[in-house]
């Protein structure tokens, strides 16, 4: 009886995940979600690390000029 | 160059920039949808570097005609900065690509006219750490930047466009008017444009700045050390 309901169990949830991946076929992963505004959120937060890396690289060579002199 | 107002329009048009990017109405299209929007934050980068390349074109020119070494410091430094904002060009077009054509990487033929051109500025780069003599790297960095400048000018504008590509208004449209530019587009997308040239020409001038700290402080030492 146990043994059968594992079972059973078992074959629910193959069939759950069989169903989840035919319906995933649109392939609406996050980046695509809500008319793909997020791959513009992407793009803004790429220009703001350019920045900030721009920042961190000008600092270093302010801080060995200071460091020589 | 150290003048305030202008910092400060820079800073006002890009928080417009920001906040109408993301807000104003935009035209609704298929498979682009919401990310018409990165025309906002996408293009003008590579409008920025346009304009740096210019700048260090010109500062090399000037430097040609005068033998100062500042207006090769000046050259070199719109270049690297140049350099930064057509690598975020390429990552942001990439990403953008990646959502809407499928592919990070299609060989666009503004993709690869682009890629080659931002290789013969790499080239630029190792070219300038290979010279250790002051006059002789600023002399030929001077006359290769002036190459690339005029090899680039063909490669992203003139190229691109006499071949099908997947870029808007390119395969023998010019610009930006096929591309459903409309008035509530332009009321962003100018702005974006001044906001990002100012902000290229702000780093560069920081840049500049501590480049040019750096050569009187390389200088001030050569004269101690004649003194002695």
């Amino acid at each position: 009886m146990r043994k059968a309901s594992i079972l059973l169990l078992l074959l629910m949830l193959i069939t759950t995940l069989a169903q989840a991946q035919t319906s995933d076929a649109a392939m609406a992963d996050g980046l695509r979600a809500n008319g793909k505004i997020y791959v513009v959120v992407l793009v803004l937060a790429t220009i703001f690390a350019g920045i900030i890396a721009f920042l961190v690289y000008l600092d270093r060579k302010i801080k060995k000029l200071e460091n020589k002199k | 160059m150290r003048q305030m107002w202008w910092k400060v329009l820079c800073v006002l048009m890009l928080a417009y920039t920001v906040v109408g990017g993301f807000l104003m109405p935009v035209p609704r299209l298929n498979i682009v949808n919401e990310t018409i929007r990165n025309l906002y934050f996408h293009v003008p980068m590579w409008f920025a570097m346009i304009l740096l390349f210019t700048g260090s074109f010109i500062y090399s020119i000037k430097y040609l005609h005068s033998g100062d070494l500042v207006h090769d410091i000046y050259s070199a430094e719109f270049t690297k900065t140049g350099i930064l904002f057509s690598l975020l060009g390429m990552i942001t077009g990439m990403e953008w690509a990646k959502f809407t054509w499928g592919e990070f990487w299609s060989n666009d033929p503004k993709q690869l006219g682009t890629a080659m051109s931002m290789l013969i500025y790499f080239a630029y780069l190792v070219l300038r750490n290979g010279l250790k003599d002051e006059e002789k790297r600023a002399k030929i960095s001077a006359v290769y930047n002036i190459f690339a400048y005029a090899l680039m000018i063909p490669l992203i504008w003139v190229l691109p466009r006499m071949v099908d590509s997947l870029h808007p208004g390119n395969g023998g449209n010019p610009g930006f008017n096929s591309y459903d530019l409309d008035s509530d587009m332009r009321k962003v997308f100018y702005p974006a444009v001044i906001g990002w040239f100012l902000l290229g020409l702000w780093m560069a001038t920081l840049k500049i700045r501590v480049a040019l700290l750096q050569h009187k402080d390389d200088n001030s030492f050569q004269f101690d050390t004649e003194k002695q």
